[in-house]
């Protein structure tokens, strides 16, 4: 899950990072009253928006007066950047750059243990140094058990910063973000740039924070910042009924049990030379209710032209979905073709179920799948 | 042979008294699995399906002689049966619960690796040796004993995959079941070892799907250490950018982690790639002439 800049430096100043000071605005007034309670000369206007690039779109822009501040609001606020419209600024005090660093903790899947990324290439777009210039990028593997200590902070500061007060510095950062990391279950947290001021001191000028979405039910403070897309909504709203939703535009809907076999089916169509409209893992264990609810999510997306049900019984039983789709097709009124595949854990049980219904039984997941192709393309 | 479970795999099922756990714990013993116990903490004395309850694994461990475990605690509990299990004996621990906290994942992986102990999952389907043992979640009547050893990021596509092979006359050594979480226990490198000095394998099923670089890992891998036939699929080519595919691990972060990166990896090193999991046993028969 992801928070805007300002909401993670809350979580960085709440863990006594050095953050710069800035207030959320919503309008052009309230930037302007930002900006003369911040009482200084410089500050800088930035979009708060859950993508990257706002800076490349227009997002963020300096200003030095309350006229310039107010016009900086009024063209940034309600600014469409990939997608998002942009409904708060962040105002916040211009600072004098001596240099700039980058650092990020992540979970590394290889060691399966959290990992320090540094660089002093800071500012820059981090991927792109990652992939021209990957000798600029230390990292570091940190052992849980023994966690951020001082020798481990010290060991990173020393691989940004050669002076000794600027390591000294440094190393509370590392311990502090490592801390905030670990204790509100984060899957990063980055500072870009990190920056070294003009008067020696250290400060977090950007921030961005995403969160473990399977931790969120222990983090009552994170899982409040949720602020889904519409898209988004309907994949939650999915989740909670215990599917994985994702959208794909085509006209082949797709009901499957795995999201292994739910992607390789989308795959499949792709492959046969049909559209798959989304990608939907309505999960492990079966109940006819969830049938109902997975066809009304397929039939609520109005591309949808034939639904392909591929299912392979593991904890799923295949005559709990046939049970289901009768179920469901009894709620759910529509002429859409369905085609099904069942196999696995009750399969006789479950074709004998659908025999004599109107749904189109394939005898394998390529024949559903060139049936469902076949059809979606007659229509 | 076979890899990690045989006969004499003494299982016990973690959280046994539950719906999940009690269901797949007499699924289990039905297919022939020496299930030896199971635990739930306050139901010492009762049973499950014949299956003996106590209270904590050590109970269990000292009273049956317990070497691997399966977990079925909901996702919060998970870490702690984790621990529980490596800490009291069991030298193979499989997490089938899905939703575990990443970290917690973290934790219990770093303790099972200081202790000496195989983990396998979370978020995963389990493994199967056909006609000898089976811990997991798995539909048993689509494995058919063989040679053909399987690894594998997804449940159903394992199945899929298994039932293509037992059609085409190709039996499982093994199959497992890794998981799709980004952080799991035994992997790809890992297993492909296991199976590569298992005599009784002759050739191996990959699959894998989008998300960190583990299959270009195990590309490198296979060139340099598997000698055995080896065929894959790769699945999610459709999946767009960013989002999380059902899988917590299946999504392509920053331009990479993509389906197309990972088949081009097997690709370079000449291991054949299937477009879709139906032509998997022909790829390996292929190899093996037959």
């Amino acid at each position: 899950m992801k928070v805007h800049e300002y909401q993670a430096k809350k979580f960085f100043a709440s863990y006594g990072l050095p953050v710069d000071r800035n207030i959320i605005c919503r309008t052009p007034d309230e930037a302007v009253a930002a900006y003369k309670q911040l009482g200084v000369e410089k500050a800088v206007v930035k979009a708060q928006v859950h993508t990257g690039g706002r800076g490349k779109a227009g997002g963020v822009k300096l200003g030095s007066s309350e006229a310039e501040i107010r016009q900086h609001a009024e063209a940034i606020l309600g600014m469409n950047i990939k997608g998002f419209i942009v409904d708060r600024v962040l105002v916040s005090e211009a600072v004098d750059i001596a240099s700039e660093y980058y650092m990020s903790i992540l979970v590394d899947r290889k060691s399966k243990c959290p990992m320090l990324m540094l660089s002093r290439a800071g500012g820059m777009d981090i991927e792109q140094v990652a992939k021209e210039t990957p000798e600029k990028i230390e990292k570091i593997v940190i052992d849980p058990v023994v966690g951020m200590n001082d020798y481990l902070a010290r060991e990173a500061a020393f691989k940004l910063f050669d002076n000794m007060a600027q390591v000294k510095q440094a190393v509370p950062v590392f311990k502090n973000i490592y801390k905030l990391f670990t204790e509100k279950d984060a899957s990063l947290a980055e500072i870009n740039p990190l920056v070294l001021l003009k008067d020696g001191t250290l400060k977090a000028i950007d921030a961005k924070m995403t969160f473990d979405d399977n931790a969120l039910f222990r983090h009552p403070d994170v899982a409040e910042l949720f602020e889904p897309t519409e898209e988004e909504r309907k994949e939650r709203e999915a989740k909670d009924k215990g599917f994985s939703y994702v959208n794909l535009g085509g006209s082949i809907g797709c009901m499957v049990n795995g999201a292994g076999l739910a992607m390789a089916t989308m795959d499949m169509i792709k492959l046969y030379g049909g559209e798959p409209a989304n990608f939907l893992d309505i999960g492990g264990s079966s109940n006819p209710e969830k049938i109902v609810e997975a066809m009304k999510l397929l039939l609520s997306d109005k591309h949808v032209k034939v639904v392909l049900i591929n299912i392979f019984g593991g904890i799923t039983r295949c005559d709990d979905v046939a049970n289901g789709l009768l179920e469901a097709f009894k709620v759910i009124e529509t002429d859409i073709p369905i085609v099904i595949r069942l196999t696995g854990t009750n399969e006789a049980e479950g074709r004998a179920i659908l025999e004599g219904t109107h749904f189109t039984v394939g005898t394998s997941m390529a024949d559903a799948g060139h049936k469902a192709v076949e059809l979606s393309k007659k229509l | 042979m076979s890899i990690l479970i045989n006969k004499n795999t003494k299982l016990i099922v973690q959280g046994i008294t539950g719906r999940d756990g009690s269901f797949h714990a007499s699924k289990m013993k039905e297919y022939g699995t020496n299930v030896v116990g199971g635990t739930s903490p306050g139901k010492a004395g009762q049973e499950v399906s014949g299956i003996p309850v106590f209270n904590t694994v050590k109970d269990a461990v000292a009273a049956t002689g317990a070497n691997t475990s399966i977990i079925f605690v909901p996702a919060p509990f998970a870490k702690d049966a984790m621990l529980e299990a490596i800490d009291g004996g069991i030298k193979l621990v499989i997490c089938i619960t899905e939703g575990v906290p990443t970290l917690d994942a973290v934790a219990a992986q770093r303790y099972a690796r200081i202790k000496g102990v195989s983990v396998i999952g979370p978020n995963c389907p389990g493994l199967i040796s056909p006609d000898e043992s089976m811990a997991g979640i798995m539909p048993t009547n689509i494995f058919k004993k063989g040679h053909t050893g399987v690894i594998s990021r997804s449940g159903t596509l394992t199945y899929e995959v298994v039932y293509n092979l037992t059609q085409a006359g190709l039996g499982q050594s093994t199959a497992v079941g890794v998981g799709g979480d980004p952080v799991v226990g035994l992997y790809f490198e890992e297993l492909l070892r296991m199976f590569q000095d298992d005599p009784e394998t002759d050739s191996i099923a990959l699959i894998g799907e989008i998300g960190g670089d583990a299959e270009e890992r195990a590309a490198k891998f296979i060139k340099e250490h598997v000698t055995k036939p080896v065929a894959v699929f790769i699945s999610g080519q459709q999946a767009p950018p960013g989002k999380q595919m059902g899988h917590a691990g299946a999504i392509i972060s920053s331009g990479s982690g993509s389906a197309s990166e990972k088949i081009a990896a097997f690709e370079a090193v000449g291991v054949p790639v299937a477009r879709e999991t139906r032509e998997i046993p022909e790829l390996l028969k292929k190899q093996l002439n037959r």
